[in-house]
């Protein structure tokens, strides 16, 4: 994990669920098959309605088409992100298209779960509602160590919850490895 | 302690646990399907290596439902992925498509095959495995990774939930149904209201649903993001698991007083029929001033609202009707499919009565509730209005993104279907 990092933001609003994350028609590609899993990447975000994709003004694909990875590497979005099912290829798909993190008020928990356990984009949440405070395009930097969130350019700082319990596993980069870690399950198989 | 505390603490190998609290649980009972199986394997293939066992065989259960009467050859080659695996690893309860053990859509099979048992854990790979709290259970939805885990090791961690203890008084009336009632607590609390917690539900009127009318009230408390929705198990539960129960079970009660995160009375003959507009299932509003609504289809069927109470609720308003709108039904599972042909509504069989009505009923699976492949039967392939008893009804869940999905009991979807427009079911019944 690493401490800053930094990306344009791709904003979005409320209840923003899995079916818009990954529409439920694209669930049949492999996620190990290196070529099959690109597709996670190029439908990621397609089923969010045209107007709400890209907010403020909307109608601007999350994904180019015929890519397969965005030029938005941070998610900004409202509460409740990643209700719905409990398909893990959603936080994957977004890892897929190159998201490195999700800065939302508030998550769904099989998500957030999902995100944290399967290290695949790190779950982060702010007291103030950023969808109002960050447009589409707009250059944001993360850092971890000072828990905040700072849009580049426009002198506006947020600051980011803190991981709690879930900050080892984070660190760790997943279940798998915090498991190992602690010695609850054995060594990488060869 | 509230029955959740105490079922996880007795997994915990704890005396006590309190909300809030991140333990590591022994799992009873993995379930996964044809969607979430295949990348759980892998994974687990991955971080346990090629030649890794499962935990033990006894407790997975795999029941393909999702895509199972599609061409789609990604779909077909993932229900190949299953029978690999079950092959190689023996598992013994493998409900295989396209055989006599296909059973149709999990939450509802894992219940008629006995595997929902009182004072039990239960993890599987859909965010409707808390159906299966109506029993008294610890059930919940998680993602592959968390399942792959559980698959290696039997153990998965989780934060024990504060409980929202919903208390419904008095009776309800004849023409309300669960789907109401969960679409009334929805309209009240939010899609967020119950995030990370229990919803505990109880009260005279909860004891007197039967098993399926209670499951399709534990089934939406996701939609409310709660963790898991629990019934405390009574004569019906026992009655139910008769003959079906796979082993001895424990029953869990909560304690008086226990803590609870809020308390929500409601005046049970208060409750109306109930629709939530789109797009989310938080949008209900009383059936009857949505009555200028007109739609283009109507859909019975899902965990939600593909069980035999509902055909049966269904076929009692549609009976001497026909339907106004192309209508779709797919029944949740195969027994399901045969009590229609077998029960019986004034010497007319559920099933026969729903055809004359112009009904066009699929074979069982999860069908169009989540879209799925293009070729999926009752899918909304465009800009469709649709009157559904599913769960949910986000921009795209039955499939094109120019499609709305109002969702209600089966009754008032029967009654609607047969106007063509949103109908409270008291106008017809």
């Amino acid at each position: 994990m690493k401490p800053a990092f930094e990306g344009q933001a791709f904003v979005l609003g409320d209840d923003i669920d899995t079916d818009q994350i990954i529409p439920a028609r694209h669930l049949v590609y492999s996620l190990e098959d290196p070529e099959e899993r690109k597709n996670y990447g190029r439908f990621c975000l397609s089923g969010v309605p045209v107007e709400q994709s890209g907010l403020p003004e909307g109608h601007i694909p999350f994904v180019a088409q015929g890519e397969e990875r965005s030029r938005f590497r941070i998610i900004i979005a409202g509460k409740n992100f990643g209700c719905g099912s409990s398909r893990e290829h959603a936080p994957f798909a977004l890892q897929m298209a190159g998201v490195l993190a999700v800065v939302a008020q508030s998550y769904a928990r099989i998500f957030y779960r999902n995100a944290v356990d399967g290290g695949f984009v790190i779950p982060l949440e702010t007291e103030a509602y950023l969808p109002a405070e960050i447009q589409t395009g707009d250059r944001v930097l993360i850092d971890l160590d000072e828990r905040e969130l700072r849009v580049l350019g426009r002198n506006k700082t947020f600051t980011l919850k803190p991981l709690g319990d879930v900050a080892r596993i984070v660190e760790a980069g997943g279940i798998f490895e915090f498991a190992r870690k602690t010695g609850m399950i054995s060594g990488r198989p060869l | 302690m509230t029955i959740t505390e105490k079922i996880l603490a007795k997994h915990a190998g704890k005396k006590e646990v309190h909300a809030g609290e991140t333990i590591w649980v022994d799992v009873d009972v993995l379930l996964t399907h044809d969607v979430c199986g295949p990348p759980t394997f892998a994974i687990f293939r991955r971080e346990f290596g090629k030649d890794a066992r499962v935990w033990d065989p006894q407790k997975v259960v795999i029941i393909p439902d999702h895509y199972i009467f599609t061409e789609d050859p990604y779909a077909r080659r993932n229900l190949d992925i299953l029978r690999q695996f079950a092959r190689e690893q023996n598992l013994p309860h493998f409900y295989d498509a396209g055989t006599e053990r296909y059973r149709g859509v999990c939450h509802i099979a894992l219940a008629e095959e006995g595997f929902t048992l009182p004072g039990t854990v239960l993890f599987g790979t859909d965010s409707h495995t808390c159906t299966a709290g109506a029993f008294g259970l610890f059930a919940t939805g998680i993602g592959n990774t968390d399942a792959a885990f559980i698959l290696g090791t039997g153990k998965i961690w989780v934060k024990v939930p504060e409980t929202m203890r919903f208390v419904f008084e008095g009776q309800f009336p004849p023409y309300v149904q669960a789907k109401d009632v969960i679409l009334r607590i929805l309209a009240d609390i939010g899609t967020d209201g119950a995030t990370y917690r229990a919803m505990e539900f109880t009260g005279e009127a909860i004891q007197q649903l039967s098993m399926e009318e209670r499951m399709t009230l534990t089934n939406m408390a996701v939609e409310a993001g709660a963790k898991n929705g629990i019934i405390e198990p009574d004569d019906v539960t026992y009655e139910y698991l008769k003959n079906r129960a796979r082993h001895r079970f424990e029953p869990e009660f909560s304690d008086h007083p226990a803590r609870y995160f809020s308390i929500h009375r409601y005046r049970a003959d208060e409750l109306e029929p109930m629709v939530a507009e789109p797009h989310s299932p938080d949008r209900g509003t009383p059936a009857h001033r949505l009555r200028k609504v007109k739609l283009t289809r109507a859909y019975i069927g899902s965990c939600t609202g593909g069980k035999l109470a509902d055909f049966l609720a269904a076929a009692t308003v549609l009976q001497g009707n026909k339907v106004a709108i192309p209508t779709f039904a797919v029944p949740a599972t195969v027994r399901t499919a045969r009590k229609l042909k077998e029960t019986r509504l004034d010497g007319r069989s559920v099933w026969d009565i729903l055809e004359s009505a112009g009904v066009q009923i699929g074979p069982p699976s999860c069908a169009a509730c989540l879209g799925g492949p293009a070729d999926t039967f009752g899918r909304l392939n465009g800009p469709e209005i649709c009157i559904s008893t599913t769960n949910r009804n986000f921009p795209g869940r039955m499939g094109s993104k120019e499609s709305a999905v109002y969702l209600a009991s089966p009754y008032t979807v029967a009654a609607s279907a047969i106007r063509g427009a949103i109908t409270d079911p008291r106008d017809v019944l």
